[in-house]
């Protein structure tokens, strides 16, 4: 009796474990099984082609590849010193007391906040903002584009960055440091000739991982990028990232071809993550048993 | 290099830092005083105890999109909780390389983006069952939420010390008994705080709902029909025409920053609690 007990419990856990894997295996299969009429219609096309046309059935993403790298990075971009700050700042500056406490708090609440409560904020705020800028530049004011999509990602990414970078600094010996100290180098000598030069491969994963929050991040850059299906000019062009395009087309889609060429976008997108979060974890598990 | 440009150099780059470091401070104060000053003027008691009426009317509420929210989070609660535990309690107490590449899943699926969850969630309910629903908007919020659920298992379950188990062990109590009765209660802090953050992670998702609960301007707590909630409707009422609509929107983002508020402290009270228990 308490022996089958046990059996039955561990086929159990074995049932979770696998039925996990299966999951994960089913929705790669489904994303593929419903991308296939688009990759077989399209095939190479569909990446490298320029026009996205729904009404004449022409699907190219490049539009939109080219608006989420763009968007991506530029918001690291400028979201680096910040992020960067932070962490020298919680892991070497001020590791306790009220400085760390209120800066802690205030990564964890923009953490919180959701995205699309940045999106409706940036609407609002950041559009009439920089609407201004353009006027002054002799630019169309369209307020909406690659700029205040990028604005937005870079805050909405700093908690990320920042949390991993502080954790990658936070597991440098104690003893390198204070022998750095003790031979009489400044705080910023150790932060730069031995703290950045252990981390930087952490460093790299926690920026990593930001980019793949920022080409994924779907509702605020949606809200505040224009939605326009051409290759963007310039920065401040209203563009479309492979994330925004699948949220503002998915429920009009009435045709299968359509559907199937955005679900196809889906599978990119769900790939470029994968990819991009097994470099991140990898080098950051390697951190963790060094 | 001589020591007084040494050590001006350090103090520069120290107030570098403090200065960028604080300046994240501004966004978070626009964000928050935006929706607080544009929220509490959106609300009053009837906000909360009425539907949306139609664009031009005067008045209007959020009733709907409140109980879709919390019919979305029950659904996606009920599914990912019993399995991300299960899994987390497999990741424990099994070790092999089947287990090694799960974990290392588990954290690609943390990091796939939420608009593929809805595409999921949109194949997996909503096409075989031929209907946007509530049942296809939890499911897409339960795949974000899993991942969350299993390395918070893991990670507290993990903690809990190995003569625990041992004691258990030699009273005679038999594998199942010592998991559930012993392992798993002396863990449950760091669990349910897991699967509060997941519920927090969740909360304010919009992304996963677009194709899947879809938005319902009538109250509705069948599973099986489409439900509104907060996030969708202030997207929705945000990217609409309407002044009347942007003050609604304003009020649910209030109500909504509160609700993941409100969340947190209790999820870090939990946390705090759980960790002076070992």
């Amino acid at each position: 009796m308490e022996m089958r007990q046990d059996r039955t419990f561990k086929i159990m856990l074995w049932l979770g474990g696998i039925s996990f894997f299966l999951l994960l295996l089913l929705i790669f299969i489904l994303l593929f099984k419903e991308s296939l009429y688009s990759i077989n219609a399209f095939g190479i096309k569909f990446i490298t082609g320029k026009v996205w046309d729904p009404v004449n059935e022409k699907f190219g993403l490049f539009p939109f590849f080219v608006g989420t790298i763009l968007t991506s990075f530029i918001s690291l971009f400028i979201s680096l010193p910040f992020s960067l700050s932070l962490a020298l700042l919680l892991s070497v500056y001020y590791k306790e007391g009220f400085i760390n406490k209120v800066l802690s708090t205030t990564t964890e609440l923009l953490a919180g906040i959701p995205s699309v409560i940045y999106g409706f904020w940036g609407l609002f705020f950041l559009v009439p903002l920089i609407r201004k800028v353009e006027i002054k530049l002799r630019i169309p004011p369209y307020g909406v584009g690659i700029l205040t999509a990028s604005l937005i990602l870079a805050i909405m990414i700093i908690p990320y960055i920042s949390s991993i970078s502080k954790e990658v600094i936070k597991m440098v010996p104690q003893d390198l440091i204070e022998a750095g100290l003790s031979l009489g180098s400044t705080t910023w000598e150790v932060v730069k000739k031995v703290i950045l030069p252990y981390c930087r491969s952490g460093i790299f994963a926690g920026i990593l991982l930001g980019f793949g929050r920022a080409f994924g991040e779907t509702m605020a850059v949606t809200m505040v990028i224009g939605n326009s299906n051409f290759v963007p000019e310039n920065i401040f062009s209203p563009a479309n990232t492979m994330a925004s395009v699948i949220a503002n087309e998915f429920t009009e889609a009435t045709k299968d071809i359509h559907l199937s060429a955005l679900i196809q976008i889906g599978l990119w997108l769900f790939v470029l993550s994968v990819i991009v979060n097994l470099i991140g974890s990898f080098i950051v598990k390697r951190y963790k048993i060094r | 290099m001589n020591l007084k440009r040494r050590i001006l150099k350090d103090k520069l780059l120290k107030i570098l830092v403090i200065f960028f470091s604080l300046s994240t401070l501004l966004p978070l104060f626009f964000v928050l005083f935006t929706v607080v000053k544009n929220g509490i003027a959106a609300i009053d008691l009837k906000f909360f105890t009425s539907l949306p009426v139609p664009a031009g009317e005067q008045g209007g509420g959020i009733l709907n999109s409140i109980v879709g929210t919390f019919l979305l989070l029950i659904i996606a609660f009920l599914i990912a909780s019993p399995f991300g535990i299960l899994v987390g309690i497999f990741l424990t107490e099994v070790q092999n390389k089947f287990t090694d590449l799960l974990k290392i899943l588990v954290n690609v699926l943390q990091g796939v983006p939420s608009i593929v969850m809805g595409i999921i969630g949109y194949l997996l309910v909503v096409k075989p069952m031929g209907g946007f629903s509530a049942l296809s908007g939890g499911v897409a919020l339960a795949f974000m939420m899993l991942p969350v659920v299993i390395k918070n298992t893991e990670e507290t379950l993990r903690l809990v010390p190995s003569y625990l188990k041992e004691a258990s062990f030699s009273l005679g109590t038999n594998y199942t008994r010592t998991i559930l009765r012993v392992v798993l209660p002396a863990g449950m802090g760091g669990v349910f705080s897991g699967i509060l953050i997941g519920i927090l992670r969740i909360a304010g998702e919009t992304a996963p709902l677009l194709f899947t609960a879809f938005g319902n301007p009538f109250l509705n707590i069948n599973p099986l029909k489409p439900v509104d909630a907060l996030p969708l409707l202030i997207f929705n009422y945000a990217m609409s025409p309407y002044e009347d609509w942007y003050k609604i929107a304003w009020g649910a983002s209030f109500v909504l920053i509160m609700i993941v508020l409100i969340l947190t402290i209790i999820t870090k009270f939990i946390v705090r609690r759980w960790k002076t228990q070992f």
